[in-house]
């Protein structure tokens, strides 16, 4: 009993250093995105590299978690819910690294009015992220209060829904090509698309915290 | 030739072990929680010590409403009961062994011409209608107080799926011990008043008397049943019959081992009749229809919406067909064991035997308002003494 209790302590511990990777995805992003605007081209790519690392050992321990969980057959009426929002926040995770690499190879030209608001876009979506990650946690720990997180990823959901709004509304009205005005329009988009993805993964997790106690 | 009178007994406990004891632990290995090799340890060793230790209960209710003083009519009662069981799970019927054995019994004492015990009958049937509902309202409760608990006690979802799984594994065992206790009447009961074993003495250890070696042997034949066909019976009910979750699968096995338990306990009937409170009637009750009132109790607990009527008609049907079917099966089996095989189905009852039964139903009544002062394991061995006077 006591090396079950102990494979069981082991086992939450990844999952919490998986949620660990992607909460860190997110702060490599926000740092990364800000080197870019910022023009410091040593410090992105660092961070480049780093979120890759992250990555690529968030998709090892997701795979171990998952394999673990259906071997040692835990949480069977919960283990398919498990696996999908794990899934999900990697789907996250995986949208800032391409989003990083798209800014390293297509190296968008960014108006200066528009930066800030870049930043802010940047720092909302992250936010959702993070909001995200702690209503998967609490998902496990603290099933009462995973509404109140969901609560706050929606609300940066509609705020980065505006911001990319506010960018693309100055980008267009700006003197500039068009294909610069696409390109930025896109970059926006890509930034917001987290906030998206992390509200996605909320969708899902209400409706697997109301199956937990039916 | 004693074992072979003893088979019928032997093929009941066999079935039991096969059938009922997936109600105990089928969600558990259905879900894969609880491997069936360790379930099915856990089952056989707590289903003989509560056969064994306490067995006798629920045994001295069924002997009151019918002795089957002779083997061969043990042999056809048992016979009669188990054919019954078999014949309506092979029409997909529901039924209770408890009730197919009363059925048996009462064709015996038709076909003897021995009284039926009205008392006892009632306070047998009353017991079966109890049993779902006080499966239920144990279900309700400690549903309702796990759902007030859990979502506020913080643990992590992954320790609730090891805590969830020992409290399979404990409760089952508390479930084991309390189908031994109530049910070892339906494998065994019909053979006490014809039981050919004497008492054991192991030094100045313990003593195992007769009946214990009875109830030990149901209960061995009721392991066996466990090891050789319960697994895809467990299987069937983990998977097809009730969705329940791990907690709630709890919850329903826990509600039947205590109302197995109620109805099959004489420590706690001795404690109620001590402290001049109503005692519970030990009476041999269906695991199976109280499973089906736990998981009633925890829809209603959710609400009361997706109560199956179907399942429960079919349920109080089973009250009336079962010991019916298997009183006129009975009674037919024993004609051609007396006529046909020209076996002895009853021993006759003389005045004295009927002045000392009398005394017996006195020494009866005297134990509830005196219970401190009476040591019922000496009443049952008084018995057992009378039974070896010519």
């Amino acid at each position: 009993m006591a090396v079950l209790f102990k494979k069981i302590k082991n086992l939450e511990a990844q999952i919490d250093n998986y949620l660990d990777m992607v909460v860190k995805g997110g702060f490599l992003f926000k740092q990364g995105i800000k080197y870019f605007l910022e023009e410091q081209t040593d410090e992105f790519e660092s961070r480049l590299v780093s979120i890759d690392t992250t990555e690529s050992d968030a998709d090892n321990l997701r795979r171990k978690i998952e394999k673990r969980l259906y071997t040692e057959t835990l949480i069977p009426e919960s283990r398919g819910d498990v696996l999908g929002l794990l899934e999900a926040c990697d789907k996250v995770l995986n949208k800032t690294a391409e989003t990083l690499h798209q800014f390293s190879v297509e190296i968008p030209f960014i108006l200066p009015e528009v930066k800030n608001f870049y930043i802010e876009l940047t720092d909302i979506s992250v936010s959702a992220l993070e909001e995200m990650v702690a209503a998967v946690r609490s998902y496990f720990t603290d099933i009462n209060h995973v509404r109140d997180h969901i609560n706050k990823v929606q609300l940066y959901e509609s705020e980065s829904d505006k911001i990319a709004e506010k960018i693309k509304r100055i980008v267009f009205r700006s003197d500039i090509r068009l294909s610069q005005k696409m390109h930025m329009r896109y970059f926006a988009l890509h930034i917001e698309s987290i906030a998206d993805e992390a509200e996605d993964v909320c969708d899902r997790l209400s409706i697997a915290a109301v199956k937990r106690f039916i | 030739m004693i074992w072979l009178y003893l088979l019928s007994g032997i093929f009941l406990g066999w079935s039991l072990g096969a059938n009922d004891t997936a109600n105990i632990f089928g969600t558990a290995v259905g879900t894969r929680m609880i491997r069936f090799r360790t379930a099915a340890i856990v089952t056989a060793v707590f289903v003989v010590l509560g056969a064994v230790i306490s067995g006798e209960g629920a045994t001295h209710t069924l002997g009151k409403l019918g002795a089957v003083n002779a083997i061969a009519g043990s042999f056809t009662v048992a016979l009669a009961a188990a054919v019954t069981v078999a014949w309506m799970t092979k029409l997909k019927l529901p039924v209770s062994t408890s009730q197919a054995i009363v059925g048996a019994i009462i064709g015996w004492n038709f076909f003897t011409g021995s009284p039926t015990d009205i008392n006892t009958l009632i306070k047998i049937v009353t017991t079966w209608v109890l049993c779902p509902l006080l499966a239920a309202a144990f279900a309700f409760v400690i549903y309702k107080f796990t759902m007030a608990v859990l979502p506020r006690s913080r643990v992590h979802l992954l320790q609730q799926d090891s805590y969830n799984r020992v409290g399979l594994l404990l409760v089952g065992a508390f479930g084991a011990y309390s189908l031994g206790a109530n049910n070892i009447a339906n494998v065994m009961g019909v053979f006490v008043p014809a039981n050919p074993f004497t008492d054991l003495s192991f030094s100045t250890l313990f003593t195992l008397s007769g009946t214990q070696q009875l109830f030990l042997l149901g209960a061995i034949a009721i392991g066996v049943g466990v090891f050789t066909y319960s697994y895809r019976v467990m299987l069937t009910v983990g998977n097809d019959l009730f969705k329940l979750t791990p907690v709630a699968a709890l919850v329903v096995v826990l509600s039947e081992s205590i109302v197995l338990f109620l109805f099959a306990s004489k420590g706690l009937e001795t404690w109620l009749a001590s402290h001049g409170l109503p005692t519970i009637p030990l009476v041999p009750v269906s695991s199976s229809q109280a499973v089906i009132g736990a998981i009633i109790g925890i829809v209603l607990a959710k609400g009361g919406r997706g109560i199956n009527m179907k399942v429960l008609g079919k349920v109080s049907s089973g009250w009336i067909t079962t010991p019916v079917i298997a009183a006129v099966i009975s009674f037919i089996g024993l004609y051609f064991a007396q006529n046909v095989f020209e076996q002895k189905v009853v021993e006759p009852i003389n005045e004295t035997r009927i002045e000392i039964q009398h005394q017996n139903t006195q020494i009866d009544t005297l134990k509830n308002s005196i219970i401190d002062e009476f040591d019922l394991k000496k009443n049952i061995n008084i018995k057992d003494s009378i039974k070896m006077i010519p």
